[in-house]
């Protein structure tokens, strides 16, 4: 009911029907609040919201109020691109946040570039910052980072050999290939590679497979959506007795309740701080900022906070602190002043932005993770 | 050995699945000729409501059968609000329909429920079962045992009883069944809260093992159709066979060709299968006695 509440408020406001009642900076929004990717747009309309009416009442920027044109593209790259385009045309706003997907980002871009307008995406492949394009930023990590963070730690652990099984739905054919191409740099050979179906009910004849590979010492699934917690379940049936990594795709609570607090006991996967905002040490220049969001979206939603809704509120961070910082509501000012980003802490990390990196996290951003006794532990 | 036997035990439990979707599609084909595109979304409902039901405190048995009894709610307003205003129009429009209800069941269980993945406790435990070296979960002997308990009671109504036959004969020819006495509009109700409710208890019996979200029904009902595609439309046995044989197709693939070509192998067997036996492997002959 919310999510269409919200979007026919959007559109009134595309329509114009209502007025704002002072000076106001417009930023547009295009999130996947509903469809197949609704688990990441829903949370990060949400935050958006939510961050809007926070910012507004603490008395806007600079003075000025903030108007949210918020827009469902139900993770159609066609819509995202419609939206995109009629934000820039119709609703004349000064800066993007959005695509959830990479798919819905791929398509904002084109626009965002052609009529110069910031944009921020929430989605994760390294194609959208790599090469650097003028006006595009990105909060979440790249699948290539969460690869290199897992492979990090295999060989903190001296695992060579591995099995890689993935989904074969975006997300995970595209981690499944920064795996690959990474893997070398970190002396881990993968011994057996298989795939599953997005809505694939069983693997454990993929898993039998990798168990028999010859040498191996761990398993590594790139995936997100239902396919992670059945290839966790599969695993514990299987008995197999080697480490299992998982991606940053299922790092949330309901992970380990899809699972089952037994059979995930003691995966590994890289995460964000957001998910351990209780584990964090007080000197932690990240607590606070995790710690405020948690409580207020928890409140405010009565869900668990999660990694997606994180990327939203990093962007809306990003975007906030740049337009402070011009002084301006001039697109090309926001551009310049997002690209001179420096020590901004968000839920996925601290942020320092140049001209040559539209990202700006680095490993640390990524804290590794084990699952002990149906929780998150921070492992060092 | 014990390889083989995992293979065979995974496509037996995905088969299994599969089946009961395929069964739940006979029903309203056999009645009616239409392929109901949204039986995935009964099966989809089956697990939700139990899965909410559930979680507001209602003890598991209880849920489950809640939440087969609302299906086949539905599924009966389905024929009631959408196919019967509709009667007399050609079979490809009534399968349209069924596929805008599966669209607005999605979209309507999205909002009323959420967009998360869900699942309840299995039945029986977690705790594998130990078979030649292989592994299967309890949960899935549910599965295989409410295939082959639907199955069974579906090929008893179809040939022993007397509604089962009306069923038949108002697929056969409906003015001919009107014409000795069978009311048709009665069978039509009948035979969507049957499906509707079959595809839940699929749900109910599935979401353990494959968790359930609003959009899971999409999945199962294009396996499942394939599933009754390949062992042949509208009849019990077909629908068992033909999922247990895709289950085991994608298994055997998986284990011993490559995960990749999984449901590319499934599907090119089937197109095999259909072209050498158009009517699938149990299918009705094309020739109708009048």
């Amino acid at each position: 009911m919310k999510t269409l509440t919200t979007t026919a408020l959007a559109t009134l406001m595309a329509l114009g029907l209502t007025t704002a009642a002072s000076a106001e900076i417009k930023i547009g929004a295009t999130v996947s609040a509903t469809g197949p990717a609704s688990f990441l747009g829903d949370p990060e309309a949400k935050t958006l919201e939510m961050l809007v009416e926070e910012l507004n009442a603490a008395g806007g920027i600079n003075g000025e109020e903030v108007a949210l044109v918020l827009y469902d593209d139900a993770g159609d790259p066609n819509k995202a691109r419609t939206f995109a385009t009629r934000l820039v045309e119709d609703d004349e706003v000064v800066a993007i946040i959005g695509g959830s997907t990479t798919g819905t980002t791929m398509s904002i871009i084109a626009v965002a570039e052609d009529a110069e307008i910031p944009f921020i995406s929430l989605a994760g492949a390294i194609e959208i910052i790599d090469p650097v394009k003028p006006f595009v930023f990105k909060t979440p990590h790249t699948d290539r980072m969460a690869c290199e963070k897992i492979f990090e730690d295999m060989k903190a652990r001296q695992i060579a050999k591995i099995g890689l099984i993935s989904g074969t739905d975006g997300f995970g054919a595209s981690m499944q290939a920064q795996c690959k191409a990474v893997v070398g740099n970190y002396g881990i050979e993968i011994v057996a590679d298989e795939t599953y179906g997005p809505q694939d009910a069983d693997m454990t004849p993929q898993l039998t497979n990798i168990k028999g590979a010859e040498g191996i010492q761990a398993i590594l699934n790139p995936g997100f959506g239902q396919g992670p917690s059945i290839v966790t379940r599969n695993y514990a049936q299987l008995a197999i007795d080697l480490p299992l990594y998982q991606s940053h795709g299922v790092a949330s609570d309901g992970f380990i309740e899809l699972a089952g607090a037994a059979a995930a006991e003691g995966v590994r996967l890289p995460g964000t701080a957001l998910l351990v905002a209780d584990l964090l040490p007080d000197s932690d220049p990240q607590k606070a900022i995790v710690a405020a969001y948690k409580t207020a979206f928890e409140a405010k939603t009565g869900t668990p906070v999660g990694t997606f809704g994180g990327y939203a509120h990093d962007a809306f961070r990003i975007l906030t602190d740049a337009i402070t910082r011009a002084g301006s509501s001039d697109p090309a000012a926001i551009r310049d002043a997002i690209e001179a980003t420096s020590g901004l802490v968000g839920t996925t990390g601290t942020v320092t932005m140049s001209a040559t990196d539209h990202l700006g996290l680095d490993l640390s951003a990524f804290r590794m993770l084990e699952i002990k006794d149906g929780g998150w532990t921070i492992v060092e | 050995m014990s390889e083989l036997m995992q293979f065979l035990l995974s496509g037996v439990t995905v088969g299994a699945v599969y089946a009961l979707v395929a069964l739940g599609f006979t029903i309203i084909y056999n009645a009616s000729d239409v392929v109901n595109f949204a039986q995935g979304e009964f099966v989809m409902l089956g697990g939700m409501i139990t899965v909410f039901a559930f979680e507001a405190g209602l003890p598991l048995p209880l849920a489950a059968v809640v939440a087969i009894a609302v299906t086949a709610g539905i599924g009966v307003a389905l024929n009631k609000l959408a196919i019967e205003p509709a009667r007399g129009a050609p079979v490809v429009s009534l399968i349209i329909i069924t596929i805008g209800a599966s669209i607005f069941i999605r979209g309507v269980t999205q909002l009323t429920f959420d967009k998360q993945l869900h699942r309840f406790p299995a039945f029986s435990g977690d705790d594998p079962i130990q078979v030649l070296g292989a592994t299967i979960l309890p949960q899935s002997l549910w599965v295989i045992a409410g295939a082959l308990a639907v199955f069974v009671g579906l090929f008893f109504f179809f040939t022993r009883t007397l509604t089962g036959k009306a069923i038949l004969a108002t697929s056969n020819n409906r003015l001919a069944a009107q014409l000795v006495g069978i009311n048709t509009n009665w069978v039509m109700t009948l035979s969507f809260a049957l499906s509707a409710g079959i595809g839940a208890l699929a749900g109910v019996l599935v979401t353990p093992i494959t968790l359930t979200s609003y959009d899971v029904g999409i999945a199962l009902a294009l396996k499942g159709f394939a599933a009754a595609m390949l062992g042949g439309m509208g009849n019990p046995k077909g629908a068992l066979v033909g999922g247990i044989l895709l289950g085991l197709f994608e298994a055997l693939t998986a284990g011993y060709l490559s995960s990749q070509y999984k449901d590319a192998a499934a599907f090119v067997v089937i197109l095999a299968v259909l072209f050498a036996m158009p009517q699938g492997i149990f299918g009705r002959k094309s020739t109708d006695r009048v």
